[in-house]
């Protein structure tokens, strides 16, 4: 009888095998997310403006490995030629509260796959989608819009600021509002 | 009868006694002093073991009269007794001592240094290896990718470093093993006294391929190794026939350029093993598949079916653009 307790807290711990879900074959460099994106509220028709196709998003959100991941692309792909690491360089930066196309991971995703005028390229055809995704909950990180447990820590080279799951999370501004330097006397 | 078979299958592991990848089929000072060190400990712990196991068996066979008192002492063979005891006392800490000098002896030759030898940075990825071969004129480096030619009979430095988690490079046949740490430089020297080819491999558990995470070491004489190496430092020889031509187009306009470079065109990805002579090598996915047309066919369509998990993606390529790509590649000579 005493044994029937045991077993069932030993039971418990089960729950702890499966933390986080990922697919170990992803779909190949051709196959894209559908997801309907907007950056205005309104949208014709009886549509709301953005809708979940492949509801991606919600695998991808908080996902620890998903985020290491999207960091290591952030390197390799050479984001940071133009993003620097977040505090932006030729390209604007990415850890403020300012979002020109939209905070959403679904927004970041169609910014790095259709590219945006002024510079960003276009990712598609050579990225595989969950790169993209991968990449784009990072860059949601930078700004601490992920949950500080599954966020990447810290570089082992320089960085400009404390470790993302360090920073406290701003919340976003759609539009994006002036940067310091816009609103400071000229 | 069930005896003969079990010596016989106690045999089979013999078998890897020999071969391109074995500690005890050694072709280089290190691993030969290690060898000898190996073969010192076996010899002197069999012995150990021996009679340890004699002793024993001498004590369980001997009888004691149940009638005597098992703490009296006889005054007449307590002398002896001690005396014994002191000598094996005495003779365990001579053989401890004496396999400590042994090893400090022999593995001291292995962390000999020579200056001025040939310098070969060796980076391990998850699940590959980048090798740098450096050189005083910058524009005698180049970089290549799981395959080390080194000349014979010449010690040859190697920097072990790593870009993700820790590896271990370990050639059995030519030295030791030696990890290779994200952030720290680890360096060993080794020496190949027999033309041929040696295999290594990681030796530290990296992730889900590191079964899949191999090297091939390739000695031959001083002149051979130099002309390999102008020859790889040239860039990329241009496509010289037509379906070569498309080839290149569809590498260019394909994922591949993310990731891989190929010296003397535009494409200059970092991630990947350097393709610029990707036709010259005898190995694809790090020792992982022969280098065939096949082969590069089916590791391009479907890496993830050869290695799953590694970093290289799926991508959806028709079996002409294929066809074209793979004859593009094969001519990197």
């Amino acid at each position: 009888m005493k044994l029937l307790p045991f077993i069932i807290c030993l039971g418990f711990s089960l729950a702890a095998c499966e933390r986080e879900k990922r697919d170990f074959r992803t779909a190949p460099v051709s196959e894209e997310s559908q997801e309907k994106t907007a950056l205005v509220s309104l949208s014709p028709g009886s549509s709301p403006p953005e809708q979940e196709v492949s509801g991606k998003a919600r695998s991808f959100e908080g996902n620890a490995y998903h985020l290491s991941q999207g960091k290591r692309l952030y390197a390799w792909f050479n984001c940071n030629g133009c993003h620097a690491n977040g505090g932006g360089d030729s390209g604007p930066p990415l850890m403020d509260d300012r979002w020109i196309y939209g905070s959403s991971l679904e927004n970041i995703v169609q910014t790095i796959r259709e590219g945006r005028p002024n510079g960003m390229p276009s990712f598609r055809g050579k990225l595989p989608d969950d790169q993209i995704w991968e990449l784009a909950v990072y860059v949601r990180s930078m700004s601490g819009l992920e949950p500080k447990a599954a966020a990447p820590s810290r570089n082992d080279d320089m960085h400009p600021l404390p470790s993302e799951n360090r920073m406290p999370p701003s919340s976003p501004v759609p539009g994006g509002s002036a940067s310091p330097s816009a609103t400071a006397p000229q | 009868m069930r005896l003969r078979i079990v010596s016989i299958a106690s045999l089979v592991p013999l078998a890897g006694c020999k071969g391109w990848q074995s500690a005890l089929d050694t072709h280089g000072p290190g691993a030969t002093s290690l060898e000898k060190l190996f073969w010192i400990f076996l010899f002197i712990l069999t012995v150990v073991w021996i009679l340890t196991m004699l002793g024993l068996l001498v004590a369980l066979r001997a009888r004691r009269d149940a009638a005597t008192d098992p703490l009296a002492v006889d005054a007449t063979r307590e002398r002896t007794m001690t005396r014994t005891v002191a000598t094996l006392v005495g003779l365990t800490a001579v053989t401890v001592l004496a396999l400590t000098g042994f090893s400090y002896a022999y593995q001291k030759r292995l962390f000999d240094r020579t200056e001025n030898v040939l310098t070969i940075k060796v980076t391990g990825h998850q699940w590959w290896w980048q090798v740098d071969y450096e050189d005083e004129q910058p524009n005698r480096t180049f970089t290549t990718a799981n395959e080390i030619h080194i000349p014979v009979g010449e010690p040859v430095r190697l920097k072990l470093e790593a870009s993700d988690v820790i590896h271990s490079f370990w050639v059995p046949s030519l030295m030791g093993k030696m990890d290779n740490i994200p952030g720290r430089q680890n360096v060993i020297e080794l020496q190949a006294d027999r033309e041929g080819v040696y295999r290594g491999q990681c030796a530290e558990f990296c992730g889900w391929q590191h079964a899949h995470m191999a090297m091939l070491i390739v000695a031959k004489p001083k002149a051979e190794f130099e002309n390999w190496k102008n020859q790889q430092i040239a860039s990329a020889s241009p496509p010289s026939d037509d379906a070569q031509k498309r080839g290149e187009q569809v590498f260019f306009t394909s994922p591949c350029v993310m990731c891989h470079s190929v010296r003397g065109t535009s494409a200059g990805g970092r991630v990947g093993p350097d393709l610029t002579h990707v036709g010259s090598r005898l190995t694809l996915a790090a020792g992982t598949l022969q280098n065939t047309r096949g082969n590069l066919a089916a590791w391009i369509v479907d890496p993830q079916r050869i290695k799953p998990g590694t970093n290289m993606p799926l991508m959806q390529i028709n079996p002409q653009d294929l066809d074209l790509l793979v004859s593009y590649l094969e001519g990197l000579k």
